[in-house]
């Protein structure tokens, strides 16, 4: 063993990687799982994390190894090290190695893909419109109507295509609970795919710079029963006005928009306490909390738009 | 207006009265003086067309910035003297091809003018990308400042996205890509045994473009409507959009972009023709073949971000409406035309900002190391194979951006498999080490480091190459923490490498090696923690360039803050080490580190033209351990060939004569 310095590297690496792998996956990366495509996207985090650790503990091994080991002691001055040029078979491994490796990841990543991108039976569509800087969110109803809602509504369990379109410049959707993201590009439509399966309420994010107001363009997403969907759905009325344009609300917190209540916790319990909130107040008339949207909205709208047409 | 057109006038007819000499030779006057006739020559154009076109107003402040903007620069350049010869010889005045008067320095005021020494050039590179440096720094710290708490304070959000937008700019236009043709610049031509550059009047425009386009881009904070605010992607339409600041960006990258392809041409013809006799390609150090391969980046890529952003020029200036989507109106523009030509430049640019570290890092190594570099063939041809696959993976910074579903599939393939030759330069390097005798001073410690880092950054990297994760992270903080561990872990590190590295060389002093370790460890640690919980709060879900973020967030953004503002306080010691170093650091030997690579075998700081004798090139540079074995010999060929034994190589030295 002693002579052996390969295998003592061998023995750190398997060592270290059943440490750091573990350690690694009892991170809690990800916000709670609150989409059917959430679950595979956390799962495909998973197993790339089982794939590279093991490459960056046998780098950081073969440095600190080299560094301990073969460091200059004194006396070394002028001392050379061996005049190796290469090894052939060693660099066949290490090309081929990761070469499969990679292709493998490529593989599933891709099945991952179709499966969350797969347009499944009884779609309901949403469509997005966004602009400088707020979400519009309607629903298409029966008979050619259309509700037209600041915060996004959705059925559990339902799949929901949304059809994201920009007045002005790029925007970009992004619930991070459902681990879906799109750009909403002016000009085309664009399309993403969502089944959410937990209750709860989620931040909505712009995540491509649009402007000034880009950090405050934020809504809020609720996942709710079906019934309650539908009795919320029913309580709109057709044809309303957009709310977006309306005079901004005066009650917006200058702190945090597009966090849940009880953001101290840890996200996992503030899905479980506010989806309790949810399905706690269907009492009233519309069964669904109206509250969010001073909450969420952008209280910054004077400044932004204006300055976007400065020029020609 | 009146005033510009009657001067030349005057001075035609009072030909007896010049004007005074310092304004007739090239130098700062001069300078001073065509920059005032270009802002009236950008006056008078504009004022001219408008009122020939009969628009109103006629004297308008946006017109007139874009016009100055482009001429400015151009007549600062032919003022300050980096034309001159060019337009002696075009007007046919009387030239001397062999006129060395403004090569070399002979006093610090030399580094001030247009010089053609590339030594002096190297130089003034270096210097110019870290002035560059500390302010893309500061803005950094402005940045942290702004996100320590949840919530809005000490920036506008305005002033936030124009801070963030100028520090990307600044570092990657004006300090990595920049930096990195400096050291080169110094280094090269002494590494392939050659007196200069291939073109050393080039080489000084190409320097004399550089400031300028880091000035306007930092003048673009004295700009109506605030400094251009879009990111250094300055996505179309926000960017055509923008108030007049965007212009400065605009333009600033197309000086960046010419200083750039210059320099590569200059690098090409250089390693193409200029290697001393004997210096095959496979005999050139590796950070000749990354130069090589970095420039042959530049020379194809730089000129897609440069029509990116003349397209926005158009757009904004003329209302071309390439990017206006909006079809009704007759605008059948296509927004994301945009990011397409954009990252068919700016995704090669991560290599332009990689490669050139990858040479440095394989010089370090195998001199630290004493030994030779592991494969090293293998390594030449890797980097080869990063500049043919730099050019297949752009779109994989567009996953989320709305193109045809389809295009993703091969450009996350071609992305994971550019995995494959950076994997085998790491694992190269990695079999350099071993067994090796290493010394572990500033250099090397900064080269490990950076294997470590940046395996880190190429981890995240085959990540993010992933579709459906990539989906999920794009456009939050785990491309910051990413894009950091790249340009900050790879290329910052392997920069502070090579520059304490050559510090002898260029400046003939030795570095302080006990605060280059300060240096070092703070760097790494506080880097580390840095940027290191930016991968978990991007999952999480904080998109990038917000000014503000959840409440959720704010404990790491805290510590993050903190541990970037040790990080700036770092640099200082850096600063103080090289300042401190350069008066008054003990005199360093031709040779300290006991390299084969030829720009050691001259003295520190090398003569004038580098070579008193033509050196004859005989062997590998990284001949470490072999017993007798020698790089490059200082004597006529032909006596010495049968005496050397050229270590490992069993053909003879070339003698083909060069020039």
């Amino acid at each position: 063993m002693r002579n052996r310095p390969l295998l003592q590297m061998g023995v750190i690496v398997v060592v270290g990687s059943a440490i750091l792998i573990p350690l690694a996956l009892l991170v809690p990366w990800f916000p709670a799982q609150s989409s059917r495509q959430a679950g595979n996207v956390h799962t495909l985090y998973n197993v790339l994390l089982i794939a590279t650790v093991p490459i960056f503990v046998l780098v950081e091994t073969v440095v600190l190894y080299s560094v301990w080991k073969f460091r200059m002691r004194p006396g070394d001055e002028k001392k050379d090290g061996p005049p190796i040029h290469g090894n052939t078979r060693l660099e066949v491994v290490w090309t081929a190695v990761p070469a499969v490796l990679i292709i493998t990841l490529c593989a599933y990543a891709y099945t991952v893909l179709r499966s969350n991108e797969a347009s499944k039976r009884g779609e309901m569509t949403v469509n997005v419109t966004a602009r400088q800087f707020a979400f519009e969110f309607s629903y298409p109803k029966p008979g050619g109507k259309t509700v037209v809602s600041p915060v996004l509504y959705l059925p559990k369990g339902k799949p929901v295509v949304f059809r994201l379109r920009s007045l002005d410049v790029i925007h970009s959707f992004f619930v991070p609970e459902f681990s879906e993201k799109l750009d909403a590009v002016p000009g085309i439509t664009t399309t993403v795919r969502v089944t959410a399966t937990t209750l709860g309420r989620y931040p909505v994010e712009c995540t491509e710079l649009c402007g000034a107001g880009h950090s405050l363009m934020r809504s809020s997403a609720y996942v709710v029963s079906p019934a309650q969907f539908q009795s919320w759905l029913a309580a709109q009325p057709a044809n309303a006005p957009p709310p977006i344009g309306t005079p901004p609300p005066t009650a917006a917190q200058p702190g945090v928009p597009g966090s849940s209540g009880p953001a101290s916790s840890s996200s996992s319990r503030t899905t479980q306490s506010s989806s309790s909130s949810t399905t706690a107040s269907p009492s009233g008339s519309s069964g669904i909390p109206q509250g969010p949207t001073a909450g969420d909205r952008d209280a910054d709208n004077s400044g932004g738009p204006s300055d976007g047409d400065g020029n020609v | 207006m009146a005033t510009a057109v009657s001067e030349p006038v005057a001075v035609r007819t009072r030909t007896r009265v010049p004007l005074p000499r310092k304004l007739r030779e090239p130098g700062w006057y001069r300078a001073a003086l065509f920059e005032l006739v270009g802002l009236a020559f950008a006056f008078g154009l504009t004022v001219l067309i408008r009122s020939l076109q009969h628009q109103h107003p006629v004297i308008d402040g946006n017109a007139i910035t874009t016009v100055a903007l482009l001429a400015v620069p151009i007549f600062f350049l032919v003022g300050i003297g980096t034309c001159d010869y060019w337009l002696y010889w075009a007007i046919g005045r009387a030239t001397r091809p062999e006129d060395h008067s403004s090569h070399g320095a002979y006093s610090w005021r030399d580094y001030f003018r247009v010089n053609t020494d590339h030594k002096v050039i190297g130089i003034q590179y270096t210097v110019t990308a870290f002035f560059f440096l500390l302010v893309g720094g500061l803005l950094a710290m402005l940045i942290r400042v702004q996100l320590a708490k949840p919530g809005m304070q000490f920036l506008t959000p305005e002033q936030y996205n124009g801070v963030f937008s100028v520090h990307a700019s600044l570092l990657i236009f004006l300090f990595v890509i920049p930096v990195f043709a400096g050291l080169a610049n110094y280094v090269l031509p002494l590494m392939i045994g050659a007196p200069d550059m291939a073109f050393p009047r080039l080489n000084a425009l190409s320097y004399w473009l550089l400031p300028l386009g880091g000035l306007m881009m930092l003048m673009s904070f004295l700009a109506p409507g605030g400094s251009f605010a879009s990111g250094w992607t300055a996505y179309a339409p926000l960017s055509t959009t923008m108030p007049l600041g965007q212009l400065f960006f605009t333009i600033a990258v197309q000086l960046a972009g010419f200083s750039s392809i210059f320099t590569a041409l200059n690098f090409l013809v250089t390693i193409i023709t200029m290697r001393a006799p004997g210096m095959s390609f496979f005999r050139m150090p590796l950070l000749v073949w990354a130069n090589f391969s970095t420039s042959l980046l530049v020379v194809i890529a730089t000129p897609f971000i440069a029509s990116s952003q003349f397209f926005v020029l158009l757009d904004r200036a003329l209302g071309f409406h390439f990017f206006d989507a909006f079809v009704g109106a007759g605008r059948n523009g296509n927004v994301l035309m945009y990011q397409h030509v954009f990252w068919f430049y700016s995704h090669p640019a991560v290599y332009i900002m990689m490669l050139p570290g990858f040479g440095i890092i394989s010089e370090i190594l195998a001199v630290k190391s004493r030994k030779p570099i592991f494969g090293y063939r293998m390594m030449a041809f890797s980097l080869l194979a990063i500049v043919v696959l730099g050019f297949t993976v752009w779109a994989h910074h567009m996953f989320v951006s709305g193109m045809s579903p389809w295009i993703r599939i091969p450009m996350m393939i071609t992305t994971a498999i550019i995995a494959i030759p950076t994997g085998i330069k790491i694992f190269s390097w990695l079999a350099t080490l071993w067994r090796g005798v290493l010394h572990l001073d500033t250099p090397m410690l900064f080269a490990l480091g950076f294997l470590t880092m940046f395996t880190l950054g190429g981890i995240s990297g085959v990540m993010l190459a992933m579709i459906p994760f990539d989906i999920h992270v794009s456009q939050t903080y785990f491309i910051v923490a990413h894009i950091h561990y790249v340009l900050f872990g790879g290329s910052l590190f392997t920069i502070f490498a090579g520059v304490y590295y050559w510090f002898p060389k260029m400046t003939g002093r030795m570095f302080d090696d006990r605060l280059g370790k300060w240096h070092f460890w703070l760097t790494f640690i506080f880097f580390n923690l840095t940027f290191g919980p930016m991968h978990l709060i991007g999952i999480q879900g904080m998109p990038r360039r917000v000014a503000e973020y959840a409440s959720k967030f704010a404990a790491w953004n805290l510590f993050i803050s903190f541990s970037a503002f040790i990080l700036g306080l770092s640099t200082l010691v850096f600063l103080y080490n090289m300042v401190a170093s350069w008066r008054g650091g003990p005199r360093a030997a031709a040779n300290p580190w006991r390299a084969m690579t030829l720009e050691w075998q001259v003295s520190s700081p090398p003569p004038v033209f580098n070579f008193d004798a033509v050196p004859t090139v005989v062997g590998g540079p990284y001949e470490y351990g072999v017993p007798g074995a020698v790089h490059g010999i200082f004597k006529p060929p032909a006596q010495d060939t049968p005496a050397v034994g050229a270590g490992s190589f069993s053909t003879p030295p070339s003698k083909e004569v060069h020039e």
